[in-house]
């Protein structure tokens, strides 16, 4: 057998020979998630919007204090968090696994502090204004409906990456893992910071009562 | 090439860009935040809203989640797909700016 036909049978075409996009397949994965979810936060968004359209008399229930001093505390959180993550990955990449899974819990500290602030803004929603999924004084349940549909998936992600993130963590203290996975872990989390980019101002500034 | 991506470090992106970054991202929310204590028309202030939310999201994308450092068929692949998809969305905005003019005077 020639040389160049043993070189041909040890590569398999599945070792991307010409990778066209040169990432780890893992890291493709979780893009083409993000891609996904990324059209049914659209979606979300798109239906809160033309809700809010066709309805002259939207609620604009987010008083300065607390609800959008609450909310842009909430929105620092999850920036911060996006900086640290962006930190750990940055450890992990030269081989600092004990920085690594420090960034890392800072960032879920972050995310923890934006879950706590979300949940005690909602209370304050349901008692102080009530608005329920339902109904509202204004007499709009379309405002319950789309802002706790779009609120609460948000707030699914982040307590699913807050899961994600501690997995990665005490693998990463235990010497498993490699630093893309922590990588594909970050990019999770920075979508998740990136829908709120969206949500916070369609969804608390655009109805914040001064 | 090595097994380990340990070994590999990112060209491109070092603490103090990512610093910057995240400052800029704060700034803007602190710009969004006064156009609502401000109470800017709504129109004007939906349009400066939707422009800054897309230049974060810009930035985190391609800093915090690096894209700007990937090759162009990555993003080719994905995101003109996904601005697409987007935009036919606003298919039914003119139906939600009909509705109140069709609904019956009380």
């Amino acid at each position: 057998m020639s040389s160049e036909a043993s070189a041909a049978i040890s590569v398999s075409v599945w070792d991307g020979g010409r990778s066209p996009y040169a990432v780890n397949s893992k890291k493709f994965g979780m893009w083409l998630f993000i891609i996904s979810d990324s059209l049914t936060f659209s979606a979300l968004l798109f239906a809160y919007t033309y809700s809010r359209v066709s309805n002259p008399n939207w609620p604009t229930p987010f008083h300065f204090s607390p609800s959008i001093i609450f909310s842009t505390i909430m929105t620092f959180c999850l920036l911060s968090s996006s900086l640290t993550m962006v930190m750990a990955v940055h450890s992990m990449n030269h081989g600092n696994r004990k920085a690594a899974t420090l960034w890392i819990l800072a960032t879920m500290a972050g995310g923890g502090a934006f879950v706590v602030l979300h949940l005690s803004e909602w209370m304050n929603l349901i008692n102080n204004e009530h608005v329920t999924a339902f109904a509202n004084p204004w007499g709009v349940p379309l405002f319950g409906g789309t802002f706790f549909a779009l609120t609460g998936l948000h707030m699914t992600h982040v307590v699913l990456g807050l899961i994600y993130l501690g997995i990665i963590a005490q693998a990463v203290i235990r010497g498993k893992f490699r630093a893309v996975d922590v990588e594909v872990a970050g990019l999770y989390w920075h979508f998740v910071d990136l829908v709120w980019m969206f949500i916070f101002p369609l969804v608390y500034l655009m109805s914040a009562k001064i | 090439m090595s097994t380990h991506t340990e070994d590999v470090l990112h060209a491109g992106a070092n603490i103090g860009t990512f610093a910057k970054v995240w400052i800029a991202l704060l700034v803007l929310t602190l710009g969004e935040v006064l156009l609502a204590y401000e109470q800017v028309p709504t129109t004007i202030m939906l349009t400066i809203l939707i422009g800054a939310s897309i230049i974060k999201a810009a930035l985190i994308i391609a800093y915090f989640m690096h894209l700007k450092f990937e090759r162009l068929s990555l993003f080719l692949t994905l995101f003109p797909m996904l601005i697409f998809c987007i935009v036919l969305m606003l298919i039914f905005l003119g139906d939600a700016t009909r509705i109140p003019h069709m609904r019956p005077p009380v």
